[in-house]
């Protein structure tokens, strides 16, 4: 039984405990608002250019000179995983969930007798896939130091994987990134960049003309692509990371409250308890007089 | 005076522009080319260069942008810049420096084709510092 001075000291740091998750959660709150608003200020941009790509791709199916980003290398015999986690923990199964599908599609690639390749972005994903994955992960990337995620980090990142590309490291590049559904839901996906996937293409409401010919566009607007795609995936991820930890928070906020309550009976009963001992040893003493 | 059309600029992060103007200046692959109203539906790359807008209220803009392309449609012009800044904004000393970059890539540069690709960069960097200081 503990006594009532541990109990007032329990009390008190758990107090201190759900002070912080509060603060957490709030924090949490503000960021998700601005990662939100910049994944929605990012969407026009990606849209377009998947509605301009898939037109100009479906001109190119089955066609043998298309580029090797839309076609791929003909192989798929070494898959590249691009797992984007976030850098910071405590937001609930948010890194974990991300890593347990990489790691699942990893494992199934390997049965199937391909090489996989890693590269992690954010140093959660790297800490849970480097146990039993280690060996597969090329490089991590870490965006620590990056407070707003800008178009510029995506773009080293997309400079990466069309470097490996072009030196034929790999035959299927996928993107790992949480969708954020709502702050309760954020999915975990898997979308493929290269060879590049689009949606059926939509009718075009005019004939366009082409400066220079489509090749070249499209051969200039696949590359930048993988970037747009990626920093998609990336605005996607925070908004979710902060949509994971604001809900993380308030679960521990209310838990940390009910114990608070819990303990607070515990040192009230014993408290009582001892008063009336106290008074029991007093009477009685009285009494034996 | 000419008709108006629907102009966006958009970069990847955010829509910078959305509004009426009656001529767009756009520096494509194969040089400038001008939309107005009415304009056949068209698609081009974009080199880095300067964009400018006259809008259908008689303010103009310029800004510099590189990576993308510009699409005429029979909706307006949609022109999707990886990067893109109003000229206003841009620093002299950040592009001085870009250009600094884009020479050693030149001297740097191991085969013709890189080369040749990287002086063109240059001048088209070279193109929008000139003008920068005209403006």
């Amino acid at each position: 039984m503990p006594s009532l001075k541990d109990l007032r000291n329990r009390i008190a740091s758990v107090k201190a405990t759900q002070k912080i998750t509060k603060a957490m959660q709030m924090v949490a709150a503000a960021k998700l608002r601005r990662a939100q608003e910049a994944a929605e200020a990012a969407r026009p941009y990606a849209e377009r250019m998947e509605a301009v790509l898939a037109n100009l791709a479906s001109a190119f199916e089955g066609r043998d000179d298309a580029p090797q980003l839309l076609a791929g290398t003909g192989k798929d015999d070494v898959h590249l995983l691009l797992v984007a986690t976030a850098e910071r923990g405590l937001c609930g199964g948010f890194n974990s969930s991300i890593a347990k599908l990489a790691r699942e599609r990893a494992k199934s690639l390997i049965a199937q007798g391909k090489t996989v390749k890693i590269v992690c972005v954010g140093k959660k994903g790297f800490d849970s896939l480097k146990r039993d994955m280690g060996a597969h992960i090329v490089k991590t990337i870490e965006l620590r130091h990056v407070k707003r995620v800008a178009f510029e980090n995506a773009d080293e990142i997309g400079d990466l994987v069309r470097q490996m590309f072009e030196e034929g490291e790999f035959d299927v590049c996928t993107l790992f990134y949480a969708r954020f559904q709502s702050v309760i839901s954020q999915v975990p996906t898997a979308q493929q960049l290269i060879p590049a996937i689009f949606g059926e293409a939509a009718e075009l409401d005019a004939v366009y003309e082409y400066e220079p010919d489509e090749a070249e566009i499209l051969e200039d607007l696949l590359p930048r692509n993988i970037s747009v795609q990626i920093f998609r995936g990336l605005l996607e991820n925070a908004a979710s990371e902060q949509g994971a930890r604001m809900s993380a928070m308030d679960n521990a906020t209310r838990n940390a409250g009910d114990m608070i309550n819990k303990l607070t009976l515990n040192y009230n009963r014993q408290r009582q308890a001892q008063i009336t001992k106290e008074l029991i040893e007093i009477i009685s003493g009285a009494e034996a007089l | 005076m000419a008709g108006a059309f629907q102009f966006e600029l958009v970069s990847p992060e955010r829509l910078l522009l959305s509004e009426e103007a009656t001529m767009v200046v756009v520096p494509g692959a194969e040089g400038e080319f001008g939309i107005m109203a009415g304009h056949a539906p068209m698609m081009s790359t974009l080199r880095p260069g300067v964009l400018r807008v006259s809008g259908a209220a008689g303010d103009d803009q310029a800004y510099y942008v590189r990576g993308g392309f510009a699409e005429a449609g029979p909706k307006g012009l949609t022109v999707l810049a990886e990067h893109a800044i109003a000229l206003n904004d841009l620093n002299a000393d950040d592009l001085a420096r870009q250009i600094k970059e884009a020479e050693e890539d030149v001297t740097d540069a191991d085969d013709d084709a890189t080369r040749e690709k990287a002086a063109v960069h240059l001048a088209q960097l070279r193109d929008v510092q000139a003008a920068l200081a005209a403006a």
